[in-house]
């Protein structure tokens, strides 16, 4: 017993300020990239491009629901594209994550009524339709005492009749098709749905694959998307956050 | 019996033209000799019998000349050679005598074969799709209605009689925020008689896709196999596609990977502790292990930008270096780490209510656990003393040892503390190595891949042996990517681990296994 007390005293007190204090990220870390609004015609090297992130056009527009944050992306237009510091990322409409420059327009909050029923208690179901587990360890992550995602009032329970919404990680595999729907089904209504992941919003590196769907839409109705491979926890915390109107304005 | 010997070391490429085809008959009894010692029992005991190979690889390939050639790749972990050989079957006649009976460690990989390429083994015990796709030689499938049937309903279970028997049918979607996977257990009571693990629900047909993408996005497919094993796996094919290439990779990139890798250990199996001590309800230490896994995870993000290293490995070397203040900040961080670590470790196993609870749960024999080919801690943890950073070392790890920790009561508690002491082991190797990281440039451009060439590379990542085997064609492209996860391997260690245990006790076993789902689906 008093080695339980004298650790807990030595483990101290872990938990992030966040969202009071803006969280700082290593100098390497790849959040939200940046189009330099200057270059208008930069050389676009397509092999550096496998999945398509890049979305032809006059500028070059970038898709984040298509982008895997790998560090060589940015070799794709070496003179325009570079990745920010920001870790906010989640948007409410797919076609929100085509990026022209430095904006984006993330996620809004949810209309005043579903508000009024999940703002203060907000029950997700998690279902992993083939990811390689990365985002679901990111998910998991955010249990724990840094992020402490229960002080907001948001926990993952054990059965989608429990849930108030699903979050969905994966691109949706043919084998996990059926069971996606059954749960999402046996979810009581209002519900929403997150996408969680390049997989779960293009199908991710497996875009385009024989033994996929490529990503949710289309099979289920989304109203927020994630993006990363994997996405930081403060990402998917500041879409939670964001859907639910908990964060102060601008921030 | 066939004299030729074709050994070959991790990290090598050949043409494989040059690996020896065998008749059915000398084949099978090859393996079978080979292998003889992992399967009796008199060699066994503490650790594996001297000079006894084991299944590392058995896989299919089409030939151009139509016929399917059966490859294999046997582990003699005392020497660090495996020995390769093959067999040619006719398309028409897609079959060959199972050495399952014989050698249970070639369960799954004939199931897989007889999956991929619609091989029957006759005399399997139990021949089922693994992951539920349709064949890669566009036949009739050996099950009818792949993959238009749902899994896993649609076929049958192994299933126990009787009017007291009950079934318990568990998954795909899990209460927790784990990967899918459908666990059929046949109970008396709260007994459990049998569990069998039917997975496939993952598959996204990563091994055929591997085949048709190009360069930059394999390595983004390799990264993606098991979203916690990222580094593991990126170096398995980073290995794989350097060999091909005769690219030597500078001695700086092979620190800064052993480092990763490394890390990657850690964060796993101190998220691994705390995920124990969550299952038998001990708060405290589940509390603070998950806090400590975040550190180390922190610390690849560091040198990645990526919190699981995603973009580090690449073929030719690294991506990012270490620099000075980088180092110290390392070694400040895992000296802080260390002490962390011991603590916590130290209150969470001096407990006897944590040490009643894990002891003598889920035990898997040394025996067992050789005869199923179990690798990684979950055999260490068996008394099986193999990992290949020692047996078949690569990279760093040729300069720098580190020691092999071995538990002998294949139990629970064993695989818990298998994951203190190599975390413990690993800590000491990182803050060694971060003292002397050689000079060398991060990444050296390879040339193109030798054309009708074949490359193992072999990883001991932190669930085990990960095994890549890359296979070109007369074009020098990829024509056959065999991938094998050691979840592979060790499924079938937790569905024994759990017979003749109570039901209550499969989350704590099954916490202890860890394996992957994606790993194995592919």
């Amino acid at each position: 017993m008093w080695g339980v007390i004298v650790n807990r005293f030595k483990q101290g007190f872990r938990t992030l300020s966040y969202p009071k204090e803006v969280p700082v990220f290593p100098k390497r870390f790849r959040g939200r990239l940046m189009i330099s609004a200057a270059e208008t015609q930069c050389s676009i090297d397509k092999t550096k491009d496998p999945l398509g992130a890049v979305v032809p056009g006059k500028k070059p527009a970038v898709d984040l629901g298509k982008c895997l944050f790998n560090e060589e992306f940015k070799a794709v237009c070496p003179e325009g594209l570079t990745y920010s510091q920001d870790h906010r990322l989640a948007v409410s409409k797919r076609e929100d994550l085509i990026i022209r420059d430095n904006e984006v327009k993330l996620a809004a909050a949810l209309n005043e009524k579903t508000r009024r029923i999940f703002g203060r208690s907000l029950k997700l179901r998690e279902v992993c339709a083939g990811s390689c587990n990365g985002c679901d360890a990111e998910i998991q992550a955010m249990g724990n005492v840094v992020f402490d995602l229960s002080r907001f009032g948001i926990q993952f329970v054990a059965s989608p009749r429990h849930a108030d919404g699903l979050m969905i990680t994966g691109p949706v595999t043919k084998n996990m098709e059926l069971a996606l729907k059954k749960t999402y089904e046996a979810v009581p209504s209002p519900k929403i749905v997150i996408a969680v992941g390049a997989c779960a919003i293009s199908g991710g590196p497996f875009a385009g694959g024989k033994e996929v769907h490529n990503g949710v839409d289309g099979l289920i109705p989304v109203d927020l998307y994630i993006p990363g491979c994997p996405p930081h926890p403060l990402t998917i915390l500041d879409g939670l956050l964001r859907i639910l109107d908990k964060l102060e304005k601008e921030r | 019996m066939d004299s030729q010997e074709f050994d070959v070391r991790n990290g090598q490429s050949w043409e494989w033209s040059a690996v020896p085809v065998l008749g059915e008959d000398s084949f099978r009894q090859k393996i079978l000799e080979e292998c003889s010692q992992w399967a009796s029992p008199a060699g066994g005991g503490a650790s594996p019998a001297g000079g006894g190979a084991r299944l590392v690889n058995l896989f299919a390939q089409l030939e151009d000349s139509g016929s399917i050639r059966i490859f294999v790749m046997l582990g003699r972990d005392q020497e660090g050679k495996l020995p390769v050989f093959s067999m040619r079957i006719s398309q028409d006649q897609a079959s060959f005598q199972s050495l399952t009976p014989e050698l249970p460690q070639a369960h799954m990989f004939e199931r897989e074969m007889a999956e991929q390429f619609a091989i029957t083994s006759i005399g399997h015990p139990w021949l089922k799709p693994v992951r539920y796709h349709q064949n890669y030689r566009n036949v009739p499938d050996l099950w009818a209605g792949i993959p238009s049937r749902p899994i896993p309903g649609a076929y049958p279970f192994y299933r126990v009689g009787g009017e007291e028997a009950h079934e318990v049918a568990v998954g795909p979607v899990h209460a927790g925020i784990i990967e899918p996977g459908h666990f059929r257990f046949q109970c008396h009571g709260e007994e459990i008689l049998n569990l069998e693990i039917q997975l496939g629900y993952q598959h996204r047909g990563i091994e055929k896709m591997m085949e048709d993408v190009s360069a930059e996005r394999a390595v983004l497919l390799a990264e993606s196999i098991a979203g916690d094993t990222v580094i593991g796996h990126a170096m398995a094919y980073c290995n794989a596609i350097e060999s091909l290439s005769d690219c030597e990779i500078s001695p700086r990139a092979e620190a800064i990977r052993a480092i990763a890798l490394e890390l990657e250990r850690l964060s796993n199996h101190v998220g691994d502790l705390g995920a124990l001590s969550t299952d038998i309800g001990f708060l405290p230490p589940a509390a603070y292990f998950g806090r400590l896994r975040g550190e180390f995870l922190n610390l690849l993000m560091e040198l990645s930008g990526n919190r699981y290293g995603r973009s580090l490995c690449r073929p030719g070397g690294v991506l990012f270096d270490l620099d000075q203040p980088m180092i110290e900040n390392f070694r400040k961080r895992l000296l802080i780490a260390r002490k962390d670590l011991k603590e916590i470790s130290d209150l969470f196993f001096t407990k006897s209510s944590v040490l009643s609870r894990l002891e003598g749960t889920g035990i898997v024999s040394t025996k067992i656990a050789q005869e199923l080919g179990l690798v990684g801690p979950a055999a260490r943890a068996c008394g099986c003393g193999l990992d290949v950073r020692t047996d078949y070392a690569f990279g760093m790890y040729r300069f720098h040892h580190i020691p092999i920790s071995t538990v002998l009561s294949g139990d629970v508690y064993a695989r818990s503390l298998i994951r203190w002491l190599e975390s413990q082991r690993s800590i000491e190797f990182l803050l060694d190595l971060l003292t002397q990281i050689p000079e060398g440039d991060l990444q050296i451009k390879g040339s193109g891949l030798k054309p009708n060439h074949m490359a193992l590379a072999m990883i001991e990542g932190w669930r085990g042996e990960i095994v890549h085997v890359a296979m070109t064609d007369s074009n020098s492209r990829i024509a056959r990517y065999k991938i094998k996860d050691p979840s592979f391997n060790n499924w079938m260690g937790l569905s024994m681990a759990v017979r003749g245990a109570q039901i209550s006790d499969f989350p704590v076993c099954n916490k202890s296994f860890n394996l992957s789902y994606a790993g194995h689906d592919l």
